[in-house]
């Protein structure tokens, strides 16, 4: 026991001088993304977007005084909370990464959070997770994300459905955190306008064949089918298997499922069918595809924009803090995403590095319009989308 | 009317969707028993070994394709999937050659054997992924339906359609005719009947003369045929990714046990047994009564006997009672 307790000591002391001396060396952040696993068609584009801002500070060179920025990704395989818990502990404790960029699903970003970040203190920024339950999640003060709550989203929804006039809708939504929580929340308030869901039913990813899915859902009836999934894993199944049987024609596709390749593949079928995904008319969207064009990767992937804007934010929250440190940066994260201040574009973080030196505020608004409310979560401005002609075309922003 | 409008709702979302993934899923169980039966072990990499054979049935594909050189109405991938037969003939030699044959030397037992196909399936797992990527791929082309729902209701008048898919039709002909091949092959031929008696008893085959080297070779390249043929009629049917496939792994391995491990006949009916499993227990049966019912014993709820949460949990349950019950499956496997 006196040697343990002597070994703990030991340990915490050289842990403190280690930390201490690493105050203004160079920056390490972790890019905690499902590379393998359900989501392995979107998590390239998102590692490129979060290393293109890296890049970019890199480039700069500017960031306390001169620290180089390493990006290390690691696996959160999505759906393992185990496999996700140890690949970002080994990121903390063998790498020493500063911060995380990550994770991706909600399921895996809540296990982290409570099993990795919390106990070392690290700030994480995720991307994508969605689920309303991270937002009641303790997590002291040290978790952000720049994709907004679905509790939000299922308003959204509501609300669109509401001025088409549909009152009778069947439900389905990919089985795992992010999925079951907008259903839930959707459900909620549709229910609440006075709509009907018809039935509410999960389905599996990464399986090819959906016919019993749909037949259950066809069994029920209503008047549109909302399809809660990805759209290159059950909800596209989903989708195919629907207009096949001729189940129903018209969908509605949440942020998961609207993407230009989901369009293609379905072909006309699609036409007519409409939904919602985070995004404003603001200019830094099509400034960060440009941007993403010239690293040569997807800038339209799904989270790519978001993973860009995480990544951003630490870096932008150090320099800010003048510290590397979680604990020192942490409180900067709001500061930096919010007004007051010039506000920054992709493409900025150089000039947003020097306004921060020269002490001046700083309003990050990134390639999806950043503005973080509540525990830091992002506001959720929504861009309502209705397929016509093989084109996602943009109809509302609310 | 009334009647026929419900036996056309109930065909079109539960008959031919289920009888379709049924054949897929039968000439995948198929392969694992082949192996089971004369290599003695549980192939994992199966799955993976689908992937694979239809990756490389996909990129001669897009080559014909380039050329100019379509079926017609029929998908073109069923031009290049002789060669890709071949092609994955010709990997899993190389991997028995390289993997299995010293293991089998070392005369290993089959749990070991088992471990070994893990590995085997993890490296395919990484060279479909290299070689053809993680992302969907639809490569079916030709004319999409036999018949579609809107066909259907004006010929015939009714309230409800039936569509089928011209790739449904082709799975059930293809799989027809490659279960009638395989039987007669193992049934009739010299080669097949030698395989049948190593498999029943190795070391009286081997007495008898039988070279249990081409034994091995002729069950590779067989597993190799049903493998690519049931991965390219999954995929023209849904599509192709290879997390799709790695997937399929645990209702293939459920059709093969429940029918029989061992038993190709078992392989076939465990197949459409748990297809059809999957498909009608979580299916509500609200819209068929109200057609078939009179108004007023008329369904309020969806009459569903297990939620479509519940899904995944079919097969294991089939397959629990049926070991519990006929630890050999349906038709006499091997007991395990």
């Amino acid at each position: 026991m006196k040697h343990l307790m002597m070994a703990t000591a030991a340990t915490a002391l050289f842990a403190g001088q280690a930390f201490a001396a690493a105050h203004t060396g160079d920056v390490k952040i972790g890019i905690v993304l499902g590379f393998t696993g359900p989501l392995e068609s979107i998590t390239p584009a998102m590692g490129a977007g979060a290393e293109l801002a890296i890049a970019e500070v890199n480039a700069a060179g500017t960031l306390l005084d001169g620290a180089t920025v390493t990006g290390i990704r690691a696996d959160s395989t999505c759906i393992d909370a185990g496999a996700a818990t140890a690949a970002a502990e080994g990121l903390v404790t063998g790498d020493g990464v500063n911060a995380i960029m990550g994770a991706d699903c909600s399921g895996v970003t809540g296990a982290i959070l409570q099993n990795v970040a919390r106990p070392n203190g690290v700030v994480m920024i995720s991307p994508s997770a969605t689920s309303p339950g991270l937002s009641t999640a303790e997590d002291d003060g040290l978790f952000f994300r720049t994709a907004p709550s679905d509790a939000r989203q299922g308003v959204v929804m509501t609300e669109i459905l509401n001025d088409r006039g549909i009152t009778e809708v069947a439900l389905t939504y990919t089985n795992n955190d992010y999925g079951k929580g907008l259903a839930d929340a959707f459900q909620a308030a549709f229910e609440e306008s006075g709509g009907t869901v018809t039935i509410s039913a999960a389905h599996e990813d990464g399986k090819g064949d959906y016919s019993s899915e749909v037949a259950a859902l066809a069994a029920a009836g209503g008047e549109v089918l909302v399809v809660a999934g990805y759209t290159d894993q059950g909800g596209k199944g989903i989708i195919q298997n629907s207009i096949d049987t001729g189940a129903f024609d018209t969908f509605v596709l949440p942020d998961g499922m609207v993407g230009q390749q989901l369009v293609d593949d379905i072909g006309d079928a699609l036409n007519g069918s409409f939904g919602q995904f985070p995004g404003t008319d603001s200019a830094g969207a099509e400034m960060f595809q440009a941007l993403a064009a010239e690293a040569d990767f997807d800038g339209t992937g799904a989270f790519a924009p978001e993973s860009y804007d995480a990544a951003a934010l630490i870096m932008l929250a150090m320099e800010a803090a003048g510290s590397n440190q979680s604990t020192d940066f942490m409180g900067e994260v709001m500061n930096v995403a919010n007004a007051p201040g010039t506000e920054i574009f992709p493409g900025e973080l150089g000039k947003a590095i020097e306004l921060l030196k020269a002490g001046e505020d700083i309003d990050y608004v990134g390639a999806t319009a950043v503005e973080l409310i509540g525990e830091g979560e992002s506001a959720g401005n929504y861009r309502e989308i209705e397929i016509q002609d093989g084109e996602i075309v943009t109809v509302n922003f609310r | 009317m009334e009647f026929l409008n419900g036996l056309v709702f109930l065909t079109n979302f539960v008959i031919i969707p289920a009888a379709a993934y049924g054949a897929q899923l039968a000439l995948g169980a198929l392969g694992i028993t082949l192996v089971y039966a004369i290599l003695r072990f549980s192939n994992f990499a199966h799955g993976d070994t689908m992937a694979l054979g239809t990756g490389i049935t996909i990129k001669l594909t897009a080559v014909l394709v380039a050329f100019g050189i379509t079926l017609g109405p029929l998908p073109t991938a069923l031009l290049a999937l002789p060669i890709g037969i071949a092609a994955t003939g010709v990997i899993l030699l190389v991997t028995d050659w390289l993997v299995y044959k010293f293991y089998r030397e070392q005369k290993a037992k089959p749990v070991i054997l088992v471990i070994v196909s893990l590995g085997v399936m993890f490296v395919m797992n990484g060279l479909t992924r290299v070689f053809f990527g993680v992302r969907d791929i639809q490569f079916a082309d030709g004319e999409r339906f036999l018949i579609t729902v809107r066909q259907f209701r004006d010929m015939t008048g009714l309230d409800e359609g039936l569509a089928i898919r011209t790739t449904q039709a082709i799975t059930l002909v293809t799989a027809v005719i490659v279960m009638i091949a395989l039987f007669w092959f193992l049934n009739k031929t010299r080669t097949g009947k030698s395989m049948r008696a190593f498999s029943d008893n190795e070391d009286l085959a081997l007495l008898s003369g039988i070279d249990p080297d081409r034994v091995v070779r002729v069950t590779w390249l067989l597993v190799g045929a049903l493998a690519t043929t049931a991965g390219v009629l999954y995929g023209l049917d849904k599509s192709f990714k290879a997390f799709t496939y790695f997937q399929l792994l645990l209702p293939m391995f459920a059709a093969a046990i429940v029918g029989g491990i061992g038993n190709p006949k078992g392989a076939i009916v465990g197949g459409f047994l748990i297809a059809f499993a999957e498909v009608t227990v979580t299916y509500p049966l609200k819209k068929v009564l109200t057609y078939w019912l009179p108004e007023s014993m008329a369904p309020e709820g969806l009459v569903q006997l297990l939620s479509g949460d519940y899904k995944f949990a079919v097969s294991f349950i089939i397959l629990i009672i049926v070991l519990l019950f006929r630890p050999t499956g349906l038709f006499k496997g091997q007991s395990i």
